[in-house]
């Protein structure tokens, strides 16, 4: 049996250090790539980076030399145009190497400004058009339950996204054959592309929704790392579909950023990135 | 051999070779699972779900989430074989097979049932005859139009032992059996030559390669000797097979699709650029009126009787 969670100390405030100090890395890469790249989504990069380094250094077991291990938990990042974290992430957990990082977004590079299952180890399902993430994941989850395995599915929506009818469609599957296996992080931001969630198609209440749709709820400050590790570690055994609705604040660590819909797909300038390097580090 | 039209007896529906055979493959092999969209019933899938009930995946009626599940359980190590009327199924979902399924290289096998007009009077919203064109312009994912019921369990029996996308059309039309030597054997990516002949070609598929055999018979008697091309693989498509028809020197392609994007329009590109011969392409013109399938075939010109006139034209006989 590889190596398979990457989980490092024994108490919970242990792990959380170590979950944030990959955090912090996280950010300032993924803030890096889109810098250099000129163009990404940080806004979004930032907001769901607590729950992404939750996952891949905490809760998750996983082999970054044999990625397709029949027996790893899996993950899908449903808004799939959140790369900047999501590749910061993988090349940390070891699936490719970081300094392959600066390729974000070049020509020709594997790093496409959404993810290639086929091309990047670690990337499950190509996603980018928003609302595929969710389907897949819950056959992901009926074939484990036929397998009875014991793997584990995660995803991570945001909540604009959760105005696409698939899913819903995938979510009263879910509820159906309560497959429990499956664990939905909302990254909820309470922004879109344009505007705020309520102020376009509003999604409260969003946990009666999801209630109605035969899953367990739980609501909780996205960026509390204490908070979010024993709801994603399995600690608490679930006979339903567990949703996690992660209150984030989009752009989060960086001031100028924080809350601004601007920054959904935003470059920063020289001059921004210099201060919000110094905020991510402080 | 009669037309399908009038000869009712020894006539097929290859949905019952896909259900057959898929229950075969599923007593053979754990990994097969089948997903519908409420569709047990016109995909003829009751066997299997009383075979393998847990390997019957119903999703109800959700076609995107059916086709997101499928690649979700190939994700799981699965052969998912997600079965829908075809026109819901790649019109519904058209997205998600080309993201989850075509891009993503899932190893999912999208199964088209009652393609075409099979549903006749249901009108065009129940009409299949763009989803060739299509999953055909994804190049990533294997297109396949069997003819016959023989033709309807290699397609499946091939997608099974491949690794990777496939979407094969399966009409519920009666089809006779095509006639085949003993040792018979189907490629993805060959087509088959039924009928050897040098005055020109006939290139069919589906439930149309029976009516070009009857053509080509219609136009020995005249002294034509026409080659009839079963063009079951879209996608990869035989180009060898295509250039040596161009060889004759006229075309006629026939297919129960639209004449844009399907089999003529693939025929099109490879013999414009290469070897150009004189083509006439016989398919759906468009949404089709009130009329039974049959009906919208004659109405098309998708008969024994016109495909001889149109290679009879294109030879100026």
């Amino acid at each position: 049996m590889p190596e398979s969670r990457p989980r490092r100390g024994q108490t919970l405030a242990e792990r959380a250090a170590f979950v944030r100090e990959q955090a912090r890395w996280i950010r300032k890469r993924a803030l890096r790539i889109v810098f250099e790249a000129r163009q990404g989504h940080p806004g979004g990069d930032l907001s769901a980076t607590d729950v992404l380094a939750a996952l891949y250094f905490d809760a998750m077991r996983y082999d970054p030399a044999d990625p397709r291990w029949q027996a790893r938990d899996r993950f899908i990042l449903s808004k799939g145009h959140a790369t900047g974290a999501l590749y910061s992430t993988l090349a940390l957990a070891g699936f490719f190497p970081q300094e392959e990082l600066t390729t974000y977004m070049q020509p020709l590079s594997r790093l496409n400004g959404h993810p290639n299952r086929n091309k990047i180890p670690g990337v499950e399902t190509n996603t980018g058009p928003l609302g595929h993430g969710m389907p897949v994941a819950v056959g992901i989850a009926i074939a484990a339950q036929i397998d009875k395995a014991d793997y584990r599915t995660f995803i991570i929506t945001g909540d604009g996204e959760l105005q696409e009818g698939s899913n819903w469609e995938a979510a009263m599957t879910a509820g159906h054959r309560k497959l429990a296996s499956l664990t939905l992080i909302v990254d909820r931001n309470r922004l879109q592309q344009g505007a705020g969630t309520e102020d376009t198609v509003g999604l409260d209440p969003l946990d009666d929704k999801f209630r109605a749709f035969g899953w367990d709820v739980v609501e909780v400050d996205g960026h509390d790392i204490e908070a979010l590790l024993p709801l994603l570690d399995g600690s608490t055994p679930h006979d339903r579909p567990l949703c996690i609705i992660a209150n984030t604040v989009k752009g989060k660590g960086i001031s100028f950023m924080e809350n601004k819909a601007s920054w959904h797909h935003g470059v920063p300038n020289a001059e921004q990135y210099e201060q919000a390097m110094k905020e991510l580090d402080a | 051999m009669s037309s399908p039209a009038t000869q009712k007896s020894g006539l097929f529906d290859c949905r019952d070779a896909y259900v057959k055979t898929l229950e075969a493959l599923g007593a053979a092999d754990e990994r097969i699972v089948a997903v519908v969209n409420d569709s047990v019933g016109s995909s003829k899938l009751g066997g299997f779900r009383d075979k393998f009930p847990e390997r019957l995946i119903n999703v109800g009626i959700a076609e995107q989430n059916m086709v997101g599940v499928g690649a979700g359980l190939a994700n799981g190590g699965k052969v998912a074989f997600v079965s829908g009327a075809s026109c819901f199924l790649t019109g519904r979902s058209l997205e998600q097979v080309k993201a989850d399924v075509a891009y993503s290289q899932a190893n999912v096998k999208l199964c088209g049932i009652s393609s075409g007009v099979a549903y006749g009077e249901l009108g065009p919203t129940h009409h299949s005859i763009e989803d060739v064109a299509w999953l055909r312009t994804m190049g990533d994912i294997t297109v396949l139009v069997p003819a016959d019921p023989w033709e309807t369990e290699q397609c499946i029996r091939a997608a099974a032992e491949m690794d990777g996308p496939v979407f094969i059309r399966i009409s519920r039309m009666g089809v006779p059996a095509l006639p085949r030597a003993a040792d018979a054997s189907f490629t993805i990516g060959k087509a088959d030559i039924l009928r050897e002949g040098g005055d020109g070609a006939i290139l069919a598929n589906g439930t149309m390669v029976c009516r070009a055999l009857e053509a080509a018979e219609t136009l020995a008697v005249e002294g034509i000797s026409a080659r009839v091309v079963n063009m079951c693989s879209m996608s990869p498509i035989d180009e060898d097979a295509i250039l040596a028809a161009a060889q004759t020197g006229a075309i006629v392609t026939v297919e129960e699709h639209s004449v844009r994007g399907g089999l003529g329009s693939a025929v099109a590109e490879i013999v414009s650029q290469n070897a150009p011969c004189r083509m006439k392409i016989l398919g759906f013109a468009g949404f089709q009126p009130t009329g039974s399938a049959e009906f919208l075939m004659e109405h098309s010109g998708l008969t024994a009787t016109n495909i001889a006139a149109s290679l009879r034209g294109l030879l100026g006989r």
